[in-house]
């Protein structure tokens, strides 16, 4: 040994692991929780999108169907396509997620977490009915 | 001849070297035997040098904590069997500091269980002539789960966080001051709330989840992290209400 370490008794020489800038790639349950918080960038830029529908509908006939044309291009598509892909992960992983912060009791015993869960699902379910009854059933 | 495996062994000599390395130990393998029996085997009969913690040998204790094979486990409940072929990779707690070898030092955890007082806090002890303090075992039922940490800290090593903020006050310390704000006795609800609440507390967690696989007591630190948040929110949003307390 060159050099002695500069390690005394009672002040040890700990070590600490440095964390990698790419920790989320070295497990797949890491890399799911990266991808299920990436989610929220595409639950937003859906929100905009209908933030500007509303805009074009308020801005005329004319500006509404140049929205609708805009919409029909293949980029869009493409963005609709992986966004929904995005979205169902995000719903479908929170929903499964609920019955950790919800502890629900009913006398005094808890509500198994599968009914807390689907009762997310059941809402869901319902309310998407609902959107579909009013979009086509006119 | 017998069967053997390969262990592969984290060493750290701080008066030695800088960083950690691994050492190979060929040890039998045997049908009953964990982890930790293979580690004691090689300090016993391979390398004397070799350090670790470990106490109760049977899940109770919490002390034999190490990453096997990159996973946070218990090393006593870690069967050689269920990581064939070999090697077996042990390492200590990520996201520790390494006092030497598998030896990790926790005293960061100590001092931040100690902020959320895990213990029951009353604004006025009872006298003893009034008696004790009664509980239903559906009260004992709210909190018991979380009553169950045994403070071996896999939780932290499978915390992304821990890595990313080391200020975080964790899984475990959290998971255990659920467990006295749920308990029928205790009043130190609104004390806890206002450290978790803080930076270091409960909304540096994003839910990752590990936590609660980790466990080897089926805690549960994740769902007590999130019941903490939703929690949180109501006092929050009672609290800024035309009619709610301050």
């Amino acid at each position: 040994m060159s050099a002695p370490s500069p390690y005394t008794l009672h002040h040890p020489k700990w070590y600490r692991h440095r964390v990698s800038v790419f920790w989320w790639l070295q497990k797949r349950s890491y890399t799911l929780f990266v991808l299920r918080e990436l989610t929220s960038v595409f639950v937003a830029l859906f929100a905009a999108l209908t933030l500007w529908q509303i805009r074009s509908v308020a801005a005329g006939e004319e500006a509404y169907a140049r929205f609708v044309a805009r919409l029909g291009t293949p980029a869009f598509t493409v963005f609709h396509v992986v966004a929904l892909a995005f979205l169902l992960f995000h719903s479908i992983t929170w929903f499964n997620l609920a019955p950790k912060a919800m502890v629900v009791r009913v006398r005094g015993k808890r509500v198994p977490d599968v009914v807390v869960a689907g009762s997310n699902y059941v809402a869901w379910l319902v309310l998407s009915a609902a959107v579909a009854f009013i979009l086509l059933g006119r | 001849m017998s069967a053997t495996v390969t262990l592969e062994v984290a060493r750290y000599r701080p008066e030695q070297e800088d960083e950690p390395t691994f050492e190979s130990y060929e040890v039998p393998l045997r049908r009953d035997w964990v982890v930790l029996d293979a580690l004691n085997y090689v300090k016993d009969t391979l390398d004397g040098t070799l350090s670790f913690r470990w106490s109760c040998r049977m899940g109770v204790c919490g002390s034999c904590g190490m990453m096997v094979n990159g996973e946070p486990k218990l090393t006593c409940a870690a069967f050689l069997s269920e990581h064939l072929p070999g090697p077996i990779r042990v390492e200590p707690l990520r996201f520790f500091p390494v006092v030497r070898d598998l030896v990790v030092d926790i005293s960061d955890f100590m001092s931040k269980l100690k902020k959320v007082k895990p213990w029951i806090v009353r604004r006025q002890e009872r006298a003893l002539a009034e008696g004790e303090y009664r509980q239903t075992p559906d009260q004992l039922d709210t909190y018991k789960q979380f009553s169950m940490c045994i403070n071996c800290l896999l939780c932290y090593s499978a915390c992304p966080i821990i890595g990313l903020e080391p200020s975080f006050i964790g899984p475990a310390a959290i998971a255990l001051a659920r467990r006295y704000d749920q308990d029928n006795r205790d009043q130190g609800a609104g004390e806890r709330l206002g450290i978790l609440s803080g930076h270091d507390g409960i909304w540096q967690c994003t839910f990752v989840g590990e936590c609660s696989k980790a466990c080897p007591k089926s805690v549960d630190p994740a769902g007590a992290i999130q019941q903490y948040k939703l929690t949180g929110a109501v006092d929050w949003l009672r609290s800024v209400m035309p009619w709610g307390e301050r």
